[in-house]
C-alpha cells in the first residue's frame, strides 16, 4: 500500500445542533476534550506542537482570529495556531495543512479541527453569511444564496440526465436513516420520501429537507508523524491520499454546471497517491450540503458513471448495508453542517468506522476510507483517503 | 460589454484584469449581444436579508454566445413557461440599490 503522510490517532465531535448559550471556542474545547480523553498517552500541553482550525466567518461571532482564541481555551498557548478559511471545506484545508506540517518534518503532532456557531442569527442573516461563500458582484448582488446555486445544478442535472425529485429525496432519507443511529447527529430521525417531497421549498426544485441544516458545533483529529503514532495508540488511521482542486468562484463561469470538476480532479488523485481504485472504497463521507451534491459526489468519485447517481442511490448501494455505505455519519443533512466543522468531522467518522467503534452505525470490516470536502459551489475541493493501520 | 484577448481571441465576461482563456494582458472592450439563451434556473423562496421583501423570485444563468454566461433575476416569466434553452433579454433596473455598487441591477426578460 502507499505510504502513510500523517496518521489520525484520536478524534472528537461534539453533539451538533442548536447548543445554545455556547461560543465557538466553548464548542471547540468540547470536541477537544472527547480527542483528549480518548487518548490517554497524549499529554496535550508537551505533545501538540500546532493547532490549525477551520472556521468559515467570523461574521456569526464578529470574531476574527479565533486561533489563538482557541489555543489560549485549550491551555495550548503559545503552540503555532492558525485559522484556514475555504468556506465549507475550512477545515477540510486545515487537514490538509496538517498534513504539509507533519510531512515537512517541522511538526510531529498537530491538533486539526473545525468550528462554526450559526444559530445564533436568524435564518435569512445566516443566509447572507454564507452566501458571501459564493461571487459577491455577480451572485450575491443578485440575491442568489447557496441553495440556489444547487438548486441550478440540480435543474439541469434532472435535465440533462433524468435525475428526478424522488431521487434527491431518498438521499435525504437515508441520510436520516443513518443520522437516527449518531447520538451526535443534530438529527436523529427518520424521515419519508413523502416528508421531503412535501416539505416547504427553498429554493426548487430543493425543499427544506434536500438543505442541510444551520448548525453549531466543532470537530478535531489528532494527527501526528506516521512512525510516532504507535506511542499514542494501538489502533492509527492513516491518511494514505490527500488531494486538493479548485474552480472558479461563480457557478456561472463554469462551461457544465451538471459536474464538479474539483471532486473529479481531486479524487483522481488522491487515488493515485494511495494506490486504490473506487471500488476499494469501504465508506465514504461525502458532502451532501443539499441533497443533489451526494449525486454529483457519486459521479465524480467514480462510484457511478456520469449521470447515473440517481440510479445507484435508487438501488441502494450507499445505504448502510449497501455494498459502499456513504455517509454513515448522517453525513451534512442529517448529522447537521456547522460549516468550519464539517471537514474534520467527516474525517472523524471514517476514523470511527476504520477503528470499529461506529456503533450502530459499523461498516463491518471497514478498511479502506474516503472523506470528500467542497467549499462553496464546489469552488475548493478536497478529497482524502485513508488506512486502518495494524 | 466583455473584453476580447488580443491573444487567444475568446471574450472575458464579466471583465478581468487578465484573459480568464489565456491570461494575456492584451484586451479591448467588445460588445455583447444583449440576448441569451437559459441555461439553468431556480425560484428562491428562502431569500437572504438584503432581498426579503423581494421573494419568491425567479434566477437564472443566461448564455450569450462564446462561452460568455451570467447570473440574474428573471422577471415576468410564468414559472411554468420557464425552459432552458428559451431565449432572454438583458433589460436594466431604473433604481440603483442603497448599498455597493450603486449602479443599475441588470435582469432578464422575455424578449
Amino acid at each position: 500500500m502507499a505510504k502513510p503522510l500523517a496518521t489520525i490517532v484520536s478524534a472528537g465531535v461534539t453533539r451538533f445542533g442548536a447548543r445554545e448559550g455556547l461560543y465557538a471556542r466553548e464548542l471547540f474545547v468540547e470536541a477537544a476534550r472527547e480527542a483528549f480523553e480518548e487518548c490517554p498517552n497524549l499529554s496535550p500541553r508537551k505533545d501538540i506542537d500546532g493547532l490549525f482550525v477551520g472556521q468559515m466567518s467570523e461574521s456569526y461571532e464578529h470574531q476574527a482570529h479565533v486561533a489563538p482564541v482557541i489555543a489560549d481555551w485549550l491551555g495550548l498557548l503559545p503552540v503555532p495556531a492558525f485559522r484556514s478559511e475555504a468556506a465549507c471545506a475550512s477545515s477540510g484545508v486545515a487537514m490538509r495543512c496538517a498534513v504539509f506540517a507533519i510531512q515537512s518534518g517541522m511538526h510531529d503532532v498537530v491538533l486539526v479541527g473545525g468550528v462554526e456557531k450559526m444559530t445564533n442569527l436568524p435564518t435569512a442573516s445566516a443566509t447572507e453569511i454564507l452566501g458571501m461563500a459564493s461571487d459577491y458582484p455577480f451572485e450575491q448582488w443578485h440575491g442568489i444564496t447557496f441553495p440556489a446555486i444547487f438548486a441550478m445544478m440540480a435543474t439541469a442535472h434532472m435535465a440533462e440526465y433524468g435525475t428526478t425529485e424522488e431521487q434527491l429525496a431518498k438521499v435525504a432519507v437515508k441520510n436520516h436513516e443513518n443520522g437516527a443511529l449518531n447520538p451526535k447527529a443534530h438529527f436523529q430521525k427518520s424521515i419519508t420520501v413523502d416528508d421531503v417531497l412535501s416539505s416547504r421549498p427553498v429554493a426548487w426544485p430543493l425543499k427544506l429537507y434536500d438543505c442541510s441544516p444551520i448548525s453549531d458545533g466543532a470537530s478535531c483529529l489528532v494527527l501526528t508523524a506516521p512512525k510516532l503514532a504507535k506511542k499514542f495508540t494501538d489502533t492509527p488511521v492513516h491518511i494514505i491520499g490527500s488531494a486538493q482542486a479548485q474552480d472558479t468562484i461563480g457557478l456561472f463561469e463554469r462551461s457544465d454546471v451538471t459536474t464538479m470538476n474539483v471532486t473529479k480532479l481531486a479524487a483522481k488523485k488522491a487515488y493515485e497517491m494511495a494506490g486504490v481504485r473506487a471500488k476499494e472504497i469501504d465508506v465514504a463521507e461525502v458532502h451532501d450540503c443539499f441533497t443533489i451534491a451526494e449525486i454529483m459526489a457519486y459521479e465524480g468519485l467514480g462510484f457511478c458513471k456520469l449521470g447515473q447517481g440517481g440510479k445507484l442511490i435508487d438501488e441502494g448501494i450507499t445505504s448502510l448495508r449497501g455494498k459502499l455505505p456513504v455517509n454513515t455519519s448522517g453525513g451534512l443533512k442529517a448529522k447537521g453542517h456547522p460549516v468550519g466543522a464539517t471537514g474534520t468531522a467527516q474525517a472523524s467518522e471514517i476514523y470511527l468506522q476504520l477503528t470499529g467503534q461506529a456503533g450502530k452505525r459499523q461498516v463491518r470490516g471497514a478498511k479502506i476510507g474516503l472523506t470528500h470536502n467542497l467549499g462553496g459551489s464546489a469552488s475548493t475541493g478536497v478529497v482524502q483517503v485513508y488506512l486502518r493501520g495494524d | 460589454m466583455g473584453l476580447r484577448c488580443g491573444r487567444c481571441k475568446k471574450v472575458t465576461a464579466p471583465p478581468r484584469s487578465v484573459c480568464a482563456h489565456c491570461a494575456s494582458s492584451d484586451l479591448s472592450w467588445t460588445e455583447l449581444p444583449s440576448g441569451g439563451r437559459l441555461v439553468t434556473y431556480t425560484v428562491i423562496h428562502l431569500p437572504p436579508a438584503h432581498f426579503q421583501g423581494v421573494a419568491p423570485y425567479a434566477i437564472g444563468i443566461v448564455e450569450f454566445g462564446e462561452g460568455v454566461r451570467l447570473p440574474g433575476m428573471i422577471k415576468n416569466v410564468k414559472f411554468e413557461n420557464m425552459r432552458i434553452g428559451m431565449k432572454l433579454q438583458t433589460d436594466f433596473e431604473t433604481t440603483v440599490p442603497n448599498d455597493w455598487p450603486q449602479w443599475p441591477r441588470y435582469f432578464f426578460r422575455e424578449p
